[in-house]
């Protein structure tokens, strides 16, 4: 059972990593939302199983707001936001998908080499599990610099932020989790928020981070 | 006093929380700006008495998820005083901006409320023993922060509020992950739960925590808490944030909010200085702090907006403070506390004349603002006593830090020293030659009536704390500091 458990998390874990990559790589912004869709239900999947192996059963509160807001809450809405603003058929440049995704790659390595030593002390399951969500951070930052779009750089946050999410729930017993969890959440909500309310489109006429770039050069 | 104290029905470092909360639940609810203006300004004042109170008597460590020690107080005593004296500044900035109609009333609903929010999270993150607390009120300090930055709705200043909140998240996404990985640190040794997250018992066993977790750890942290301070080349929403902003807040940014997380980066500085095999933390922020310092310093003479110039000297300033508790040791700590809480000071001064001057210039471009001494001489005068200070010109209390943080480096890295100074000339370079246009000269045009006067006072008071430091800091505020610097390790 010890055994099974333990690489049940890790393919959880590992199954976080494997949708990060395959975020990288969609050029469509409505592709790019399922896929953060299914990278949310698999944290919900790998919280879950953390609550279940801790007898934890606060974390399956976690588990619920992940599968609830950013499975289907936040999906929900920025796929009307995006269809709203005229941009779902849009195609990104990502900048070669070929150099992205092995800057994934060294990035997956790198937490690896770091991670695997500095927690040799820990249990295994918190060890292989803080080495996969330092790499779908990783991953997360890596997209939030290669996009150039104001809702794929809220993506790449909120795909950071589940591999923070799954590094809490692996530090066994740690306290605070669905707290900082929910501020989390809070966090999330006011982007989204923010970028509906204050209409970012409307405002610049594009969601485009580089023409907000722009813009400030020319005033100053 | 302290019978008086006693006879409280609640702790006082309570009431730091209990009497912002309250006062934004009030002023959520109230939609005249005079009357919010009044409440805010009672509230700070009552907030900062509590927080001098906490100099008399402080509660007893252990119970709870506050505490006062040495270090923190300083911090919150300066912090409740700069927002006490902002609120007294806000009053009648905000209220000339509504007069000139660049602010509409509906804009300023929810100001005085976020505005004692960002005063409860501030005393949250300055008192929480635990780091996960510390985090959840950071985080709660830049939400806040960011709903007033973006105030005015211009493009100019969502677009600030926009940087500001993306680059923020990401930090303290960083530092969160470095906290995790502090648990993790603690857990084999403290024990699971509650316990291994409470900062009297992580410094009690530092020592036998994992070193290379607390390596890896502190890279999170320094990257995630110094984005929020502003260390280059993390800076970038700086900046934005103090130009676009309302200038309160801008002078709340500079003088309370960086310090707030520097003060996380010291604890957690601390943190690794127990633990003998852990790397040192002192040189990574030695580097920063040189960086950003002399990176600051050059751009200096690339701004042409009056409030990112004085963002840019805030960089730096954050730049010199860091390299002191860097360099860490009994002198260089003590010279670092004291530059903040001189630069903490004077810089919120100079954000209270400048916010006056762009309003009665009416533009932010420091080609268009001359003559200030001649047309505004209050208001020339108190920018150029305010920026005579941060330069570090004798006598004032920078003067001294400044003096203390390079003595201590020569004695100590006479290598480390070049850098140094070099980067405070160049930053006195611009800053000087800025201040001669700005100040002398033939006056430009200006808006609006002449017969108002400018509030001066709150800009007044802390030009004379400063300039008193400066010639006699008293006894025991020095036994203070210095025991503090040696906390500090």
């Amino acid at each position: 059972m010890q055994h099974f458990s333990l690489d049940a998390a890790h393919m959880f874990a590992g199954g976080m990593v494997l949708v990060s990559f395959m975020m990288l790589y969609q050029d469509r912004i409505l592709g790019l939302i399922n896929v953060f869709a299914a990278h949310a239900v698999v944290l919900t999947l790998s919280v879950s199983w953390q609550a279940y192996i801790q007898d934890a059963p606060h974390l399956y509160i976690t588990a619920a707001i992940a599968f609830g807001l950013k499975a289907i809450g936040i999906p929900w809405a920025l796929h009307r936001m995006v269809v709203r603003l005229g941009i779902h058929r849009e195609i990104e440049t990502v900048g070669g998908i070929g150099p992205t995704m092995l800057m994934g790659i060294v990035l997956v390595a790198l937490s690896m080499v770091v991670m695997l030593p500095a927690a040799a002390e820990a249990d295994p399951i918190a060890r292989e599990d803080l080495a996969l969500a330092l790499s779908v951070i990783l991953l997360g930052l890596l997209m939030m610099v290669t996009r150039q779009n104001a809702v794929s750089q809220i993506i790449g946050f909120m795909s950071l932020e589940n591999g923070l999410i799954l590094a809490a729930t692996g530090a066994k017993g740690m306290p605070l989790v669905v707290e900082i969890s929910v501020a989390f959440s809070v966090l999330v909500a006011f982007i989204v928020i923010g970028v509906f309310l204050f209409r970012i489109r409307e405002r610049f006429d594009t969601v485009d981070t580089q023409a907000l770039d722009d813009f400030r050069e020319g005033r100053e | 006093m302290t019978a008086f104290l006693h006879m409280l029905p609640f702790a006082p470092i309570n009431a730091l929380l209990a009497v912002p909360a309250t006062a934004a639940l009030i002023l959520l609810l109230v939609s005249s700006y005079r009357l919010g203006a009044w409440i805010n300004m009672l509230a700070s004042g009552t907030t900062f008495l509590f927080a001098l109170t906490l100099l008399i008597e402080r509660p007893a460590p252990g119970a709870g998820y506050l505490f006062v020690d040495d270090l923190n107080i300083v911090f919150v005593v300066l912090g409740t005083f700069v927002g006490l004296t902002t609120s007294v500044f806000s009053a009648s900035y905000i209220g000339h901006e509504l007069e000139i109609g660049r602010l509409k009333p509906h804009y300023l609903r929810f100001y005085h409320g976020m505005y004692q929010i960002l005063s409860l999270a501030m005393n949250l993150g300055l008192t929480a023993n635990n780091i996960g607390l510390m985090w959840v009120a950071v985080e709660l300090a830049t939400l806040t922060t960011v709903m007033m930055v973006g105030l005015y709705r211009t493009q100019a200043a969502l677009e600030a509020a926009w940087k500001y909140f993306i680059l923020g998240s990401v930090g303290i996404a960083l530092a969160l992950f470095g906290t995790i990985l502090i648990y993790m640190a603690a857990r084999p040794v403290i024990g699971e739960g509650h316990d291994a997250m409470v900062w009297t018992a992580l410094v009690a066993n530092a020592d036998k925590f994992s070193p290379e977790l607390l390596n890896v750890a502190f890279v999170f942290l320094m990257l995630g808490y110094g984005t929020k301070v502003g260390l280059a080349p993390l800076h970038a929403w700086l900046p934005d944030a103090h130009a676009e902003g309302p200038t309160p807040i801008s002078a709340v940014l500079s003088g309370l909010l960086l310090n707030v997380a520097l003060y996380a980066l010291l604890r957690f500085k601390m943190l690794l200085a127990a633990n003998p095999l852990a790397v040192a933390p002192g040189p990574l922020m030695v580097t920063l702090g040189l960086v950003s310092l002399i990176f600051a310093g050059f751009m200096l003479y690339l701004r042409r907006d009056i409030k990112r110039l004085f963002a840019y000297s805030s960089i730096e300033h954050m730049g010199i403070i860091s390299f002191a508790f860097g360099m860490g040791g009994p002198l260089a700590n003590f010279a670092g506390l004291l530059h903040m809480t001189m630069h903490s000071l004077t810089k919120s001064a100079i954000f209270f004349a400048v916010g006056q001057i762009a309003q009665v210039k009416g533009t932010q471009k420091l080609s268009d603002i001359r003559g200030l001494t001649e047309s505004h001489p209050r208001l020339g005068w108190g920018l150029v006593i305010g920026v005579a200070a941060i330069v570090g010109l004798p006598p004032m209390g920078v003067f001294m830090s400044e003096y203390l943080i390079v003595s201590s480096t020569f004695a100590r890295e006479p290598l480390l020293a070049i850098p140094l100074v070099f980067g405070l000339l160049i930053a006195f370079g611009a800053l000087t030659w800025r201040l001669i246009g700005i100040a002398f000269g033939p006056p430009s045009a200006s808006v609006g009536d002449a017969g108002r006067q400018p509030s001066m006072v709150p800009l007044f008071i802390h030009l004379l704390l400063v300039l008193t430091a400066g010639i006699f800091l008293p006894a025991p505020l020095v036994a203070w500091f210095e025991n503090v610097a040696r906390m500090l390790g």
